[in-house]
């Protein structure tokens, strides 16, 4: 048995965290709040760290590197809070492009990503169905009503329906005949736009887009949780050193068992959770069947986390994490944002039961 | 046991109504809120009418005795009230500080010409009030407070209050301030300190306000700079201060009730039933949810069912059990279990903000972000739990390294 990331992937983790912790900290977070565009120099520049070609075919600009260093990317992406549009463009659109198996279509598309070009993917990604636009063959009309980075993407995988009324996934480029809003969120790492299309020429993909689209919510649940488990991480460790410097009644407040098993358990579950993501990061570079359960336990894991540590974070920072100006408030709404971006949690525990009905039924 | 009204709360309760019916709109929805797109400062103006509205009508001040201008009722018309009101849009309250801490801790120990003064222009809207105590350095531990108040030595009667307090919320909006000051470094840290009250106008008073996680800014930090207090502004003795700021936050917990907005569960259930679960099931057909509309039953129905056994108590003249410091708790924490539910359940739509989704969404914002604040606010979850383990179950304290020892020895 061998459960860990190799020293190679290691030595990234460790170039990708110095990046984040340099170019990007959680400062970039905050200026993305009135700036939609103010993570385009750090993207550019984790393209040219190779970043930008994880996964991606050798035919179509890839390096070798695969899943597990896109796992990585995620986890200090989401230290940081890093408002970067590598789920969008990575995990996302690339994704509905591998899984899609049109080999025309990735040959034309995929080079774009690897040269560092943004993407993204219009489609509901929490299992419900929303409006979409339509395709006549040629043209897409109508609207994606959010779409997550849909400002900075330069093309698109696009959930539309065709003329026969059935669901079918097409690529375009969001050139000018589309008109993007940008919407008002709460959390400045997972931008969403309202994309209108008024007659936008698109390809469609050759593949069955339900199953697509399965396939793409169960790998993005997977960057996701190691997202969520960065923050995580990110939130535990602002708050232990809090708890190590703020004094009350003569002491530092980590001195209190109320502080000190809270921040236990916080460890705690991101420890449970950190396990269940290196499993589901196994599962899906090994494609192995064990994927379904292994995807969904990681993003129930992680979500939990991630949602404990952020709001555990304020406590521990009593009044002070109360402010716009402390930290604890950007983990609090992305906790919320994440946890919601593939569909709540109930969702996914649904999920991973009816995997492990299958599992053992067979 | 029953849960009627008596014969005369019912009478209560139809007076109220009656009156609401007459004075404010009736809300379509439990979700709906007074005043949407108002400022902070429009809706503080707001809240100012609406608390005279009602002091004219009787309501201002309901458990007061009437020798202060209340209407000498009990805690249980206060709740039967508060419930009515709840069915009606008004502004949210801005007068809570002063009305269920400063004024009670004014009246309790301030002087006759204190009480002729301040009571009724508060009790009227006309006189908003925050309250001085935290400090960057003195929060859960509020005996740590170093605001200075010193003797005048060039002759005048009174004191230059020197410090810096914090988190005080409506400063920006409020006339008067209690503030808790330091007037003896060399007592140990809980005799050495003293209220008074200041002119949030005066010169020296400086009120910055602090951006909260939400985005907006209630609460404020307030510099004074060598501000100048007649002693005439002292309220209760030379070093009673602390006796006096319990007073003020006794009465806090004492003000029984609003924790938990009305119809909780309803609206949980009818999230469940639009949205969608399963294989086009709607969510409420899932167990899970089952499970978590169980739970926030449960707990919004537990903590009225305690505040019912404390009505009980208090009617009778006896004081309400201890069990009512963890209702605190246990409501802060449903309410973000609801909002929590709220995302959930309304899936990816809900990483927008209410302003494209709207009122009854702002709500569950307010909730979000007010949970969180409700469980530092007044006492931290620690704090409280601190003070159960010891007072009410009898366990042996923290280790103290502060008794006795004079303040100015302490770190
Ligand atoms: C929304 C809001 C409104 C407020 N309004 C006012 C106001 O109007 N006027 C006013 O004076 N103040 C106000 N406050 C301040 C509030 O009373 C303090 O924030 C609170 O008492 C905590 O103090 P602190 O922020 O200094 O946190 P700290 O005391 O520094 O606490 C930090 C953390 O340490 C924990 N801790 C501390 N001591 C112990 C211990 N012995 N055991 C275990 N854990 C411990 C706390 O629980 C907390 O989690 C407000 C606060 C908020 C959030």
């Amino acid at each position: 048995m061998n459960f860990d990331f190799s020293d190679e992937q290691k030595q990234l983790r460790e170039a990708l965290r110095r990046f984040m912790s340099k170019e990007v900290t959680r400062s970039l977070v905050r200026m993305a709040i009135d700036d939609a565009g103010a993570g385009q120099a750090a993207w550019r520049a984790l393209g040219e760290m190779g970043a930008s070609t994880m996964m991606l075919p050798e035919n179509c600009g890839g390096h070798g590197l695969g899943a597990l260093e896109l796992c990585l990317l995620a986890e200090e992406a989401g230290r940081v809070l890093a408002p970067l549009p590598w789920l969008a463009t990575l995990g996302l659109s690339a994704q509905a492009l591998l899984i899609s198996a049109d080999e025309a279509a990735q040959q034309l598309w995929l080079p774009r990503i690897a040269a560092g070009e943004a993407s993204t993917f219009a489609a509901p990604l929490d299992g419900q169905t929303g409006e979409l636009p339509c395709f006549d063959g040629q043209r897409l009309t109508g609207c994606s009503s959010l779409v997550l980075d849909g400002h900075t993407a330069t093309f698109a995988v696009v959930l539309a329906r065709d003329a026969h009324g059935g669901e079918c996934l097409v690529v375009c480029d969001l050139d000018a005949s589309v008109s993007r809003t940008a919407l008002p969120v709460h959390d400045a790492v997972l931008p969403c736009s309202r994309l209108d299309f008024y007659g936008t020429a698109a390809t469609r993909l050759s593949c069955d887009a339900g199953r697509v689209l399965l396939g793409v919510r169960e790998r993005a649940a997977v960057f996701s949780a190691f997202e969520q488990l960065g923050a995580a991480d990110g939130a535990l460790a602002m708050a232990v050193a809090y708890a190590r410097e703020r004094r009350a009644f003569g002491r530092p407040i980590g001195a209190y068992q109320g502080i000190k098993h809270k921040l236990a358990d916080v460890y705690t579950l991101n420890e449970m959770a950190r396990v269940h993501c290196y499993y589901a990061a196994w599962a899906l570079a090994a494609d192995a069947p064990e994927l379904g359960c292994a995807a969904a336990a990681a993003r129930i894991a992680a979500t939990d986390a991630l949602s404990y540590a952020a709001q555990e974070n304020i406590q521990t920072h009593g009044g002070m994490g109360y402010t716009w100006d402390m930290d604890c408030q950007l983990f609090y709404k992305h906790a919320r944002a994440s946890a919601v971006l593939l569909g709540g949690r109930h969702l996914w525990s649904e999920a991973l039961v009816r995997s492990l009905e299958q599992t053992a039924g067979e | 046991m029953d849960f009627k009204d008596s014969t005369p709360e019912a009478a209560f309760r139809a007076k109220c109504r009656a009156w609401l019916e007459a004075n404010a709109e009736r809300k379509q929805r439990v979700d709906e809120l007074y005043g949407r797109g108002l400022g902070q400062a429009e809706m503080v103006e707001a809240s100012r009418a609406w608390q005279a509205c009602k002091a004219h009508a009787g309501f201002g001040a309901i458990t007061w005795d009437k020798a202060l201008g209340g209407l000498g009722g009990t805690p249980m018309q206060e709740m039967i009230y508060r419930e009515e009101e709840g069915q009606f849009l008004v502004p949210r309250n801005a007068f809570a500080v002063s009305l269920g801490m400063v004024i009670p801790a004014l009246a309790a120990h301030g002087s006759d010409a204190q009480r002729a003064r301040f009571v009724e222009p508060a009790l009227y809207g006309r006189e908003l009030w925050c309250q001085l105590l935290s400090e960057p350095d003195a929060g859960s531990d509020l005996g740590m407070v170093r605001t200075r108040a010193e003797r005048c030595t060039d002759g005048r009667d009174g004191w230059l209050l020197k410090g810096q307090k914090v988190w005080t919320t409506y400063a920006q909006f409020a006339d008067f301030g209690m503030v808790l000051a330091r007037t003896d470094p060399d007592k140990p840290k809980f005799d050495g300190l003293t209220c008074f009250y200041v002119d949030m106008h005066a010169a020296g008073v400086e009120v910055r306000p602090i951006r909260q996680a939400s985005g907006e800014a209630e609460f404020n930090e307030v510099f004074l700079n060598e501000v100048f207090v007649p002693d005439t502004q002292r309220i209760g003795e030379v070093c009673a201060g602390w006796k006096v700021t319990m007073t003020a936050l006794m009465s806090e917990r004492l003000s029984i009730g609003g924790v938990i907005p009305p119809g909780l569960w309803q609206r949980g259930l009818a999230l469940m039933r639009e949205a969608p679960g399963f294989d086009g099931a709607p969510a409420i057909e899932d167990g899970r949810m089952r499970e978590r509309l169980a739970e926030l039953y449960m707990n919004t129905q537990g903590l009225w069912l305690m505040q019912a056994r404390a009505l009980t108590a208090l009617g009778r003249g006896e004081a309400p059990g201890p069990e009512l410091s963890v209702a605190k708790i246990v409501g802060a924490r449903t309410l973000q279990d609801f909002a929590y539910l709220a995302f959930d359940l309304k899936g990816q739509q809900s990483m927008v903000t209410s302003e494209l989704l709207g009122d009854s969404w702002s709500n569950v914002e307010d909730l979000w972000f007010g949970a969180a604040g409700m469980r530092i606010a007044g006492g931290t979850d620690e704090i409280v739990k601190n003070s159960v383990g010891e007072r009410v179950l009898g366990l042996p304290g923290e280790p103290r390294t502060d008794k006795g020892i004079p303040f100015r020895e302490l770190s």
